[in-house]
């Protein structure tokens, strides 16, 4: 193995031992869920893997399952996938793709749970933890 | 019923949701967010445009393949919704290429069950679940009783009927209508409006066979 073969397969191995938990942001909107997103990597890390899944097929105001399906293959490492709905038909699609053990549903304010999820996500931590510290969220007050 | 039969019932719901589309968009207007016809119009407009690309072989193949659809395109609930009706329904025939008034009862309890696990609504939340409901039973009761299929089905669907018009005075404890509590009064639920057509469609597949 030369060196730059050898370079490649540690950067690979690293890779692999930094696999994360994905989060996948599922809204209405698309624009809400970018947004979101955009929120969670600005303070998760810029490597922690969030993609949005918001609105319809044709641009609208609702939830497209075949978004979310891309969405979570493009942020599963193979350590999980965390789903956080904002409502409604949201959680419907949600709960038509959640695996258990693999895909999960976060039941939480969609802004505060993401943040949640993707700081936890950033310290490596796995699904179950994840999934734990997105749903503290739900009960967390600001005032 | 054969496959011809259940494709004709998904033909004749997609007419009916299509002649129906600005009144039920007018009744989600008052307690939702006024989209409900135009989605499910789309979605039943996909729906047919799957079974005319992929022409299912068996009963079952045709309403998973339209649940499928429904799910894809619809864009609001009603889609995952009536999605997993369908497609539940569809499961439960398996591979029968002939379907028996029983088996249909069975299926249709089957897709009643998976909107509500889907769904969480009970009976009584203002939910297309009180059409679909009375109306499973009605025709659960009636084809118990030996009735012909149309006359079971035709009891199916003034159940159904019934069950939508008795949302009117519910106060919605499901989906969006649940955020306006005591406004949501007074209004069909527009879920339970479009089960009404889909009965009314099943009935008029029966007519036909």
């Amino acid at each position: 193995m030369d060196d730059q073969a050898q370079a490649a397969s540690q950067a690979q191995a690293q890779a692999q031992a930094q696999a994360m938990v994905g989060i996948v942001i599922v809204s209405h909107s698309a624009r809400l869920a970018e947004e979101v997103a955009a929120i969670a990597r600005e303070i998760g890390g810029e490597n922690v893997p969030v993609a949005a899944a918001g609105g319809t097929d044709d641009g609208g105001l609702g939830t497209s399952l075949d978004k979310v399906i891309a969405a979570i293959e493009s942020v599963d490492q193979g350590m999980g996938v965390v789903l956080i709905p904002d409502l409604g038909s949201s959680v419907l699609t949600a709960k038509l793709v959640e695996e258990p053990g693999s895909v999960v549903i976060a039941d939480v304010p969609l802004v505060e749970g993401a943040i949640a999820a993707a700081v936890t996500v950033g310290g490596g931590a796995s699904l179950p933890d994840v999934l734990a510290s997105a749903e503290e969220a739900r009960t967390f007050r600001k005032l | 019923m054969d496959t011809s039969f259940f494709l004709a019932w998904i033909k004749e719901a997609a007419t009916a949701v299509q002649a129906e589309r600005d009144h039920l968009t007018q009744l989600d207007a008052a307690i939702g967010d006024a989209d409900h016809g135009a989605n499910l119009d789309r979605g039943f407009a996909a729906v047919r445009q799957a079974l005319a690309d992929t022409p299912p072989e068996t009963p079952g193949a045709v309403l998973v393949q339209a649940g499928s659809a429904l799910i894809r395109k619809v864009g609001g609930a009603s889609g995952p919704l009536y999605g997993t009706a369908f497609r539940q329904m569809g499961r439960a025939l398996g591979d029968a290429p002939e379907i028996t008034p029983a088996g249909l009862v069975t299926a249709l309890e089957a897709a009643q069950e998976g909107v509500q696990k889907l769904g969480g609504a009970a009976e009584g939340d203002k939910t297309l679940v009180d059409a679909f409901a009375p109306a499973v039973r009605a025709l659960a009761q009636a084809v118990q009783d030996g009735a012909k299929l149309a006359d079971a089905l035709e009891t199916a669907t003034t159940a159904a009927e019934e069950g939508a018009r008795a949302t009117v005075p519910l106060q919605a404890r499901k989906g969006r209508a649940s955020y306006l509590g005591p406004r949501s009064v007074g209004h069909e639920d527009p879920g339970a409006a479009s089960t009404v057509l889909i009965f009314t469609a099943l009935r008029r597949a029966a007519g036909q066979a």
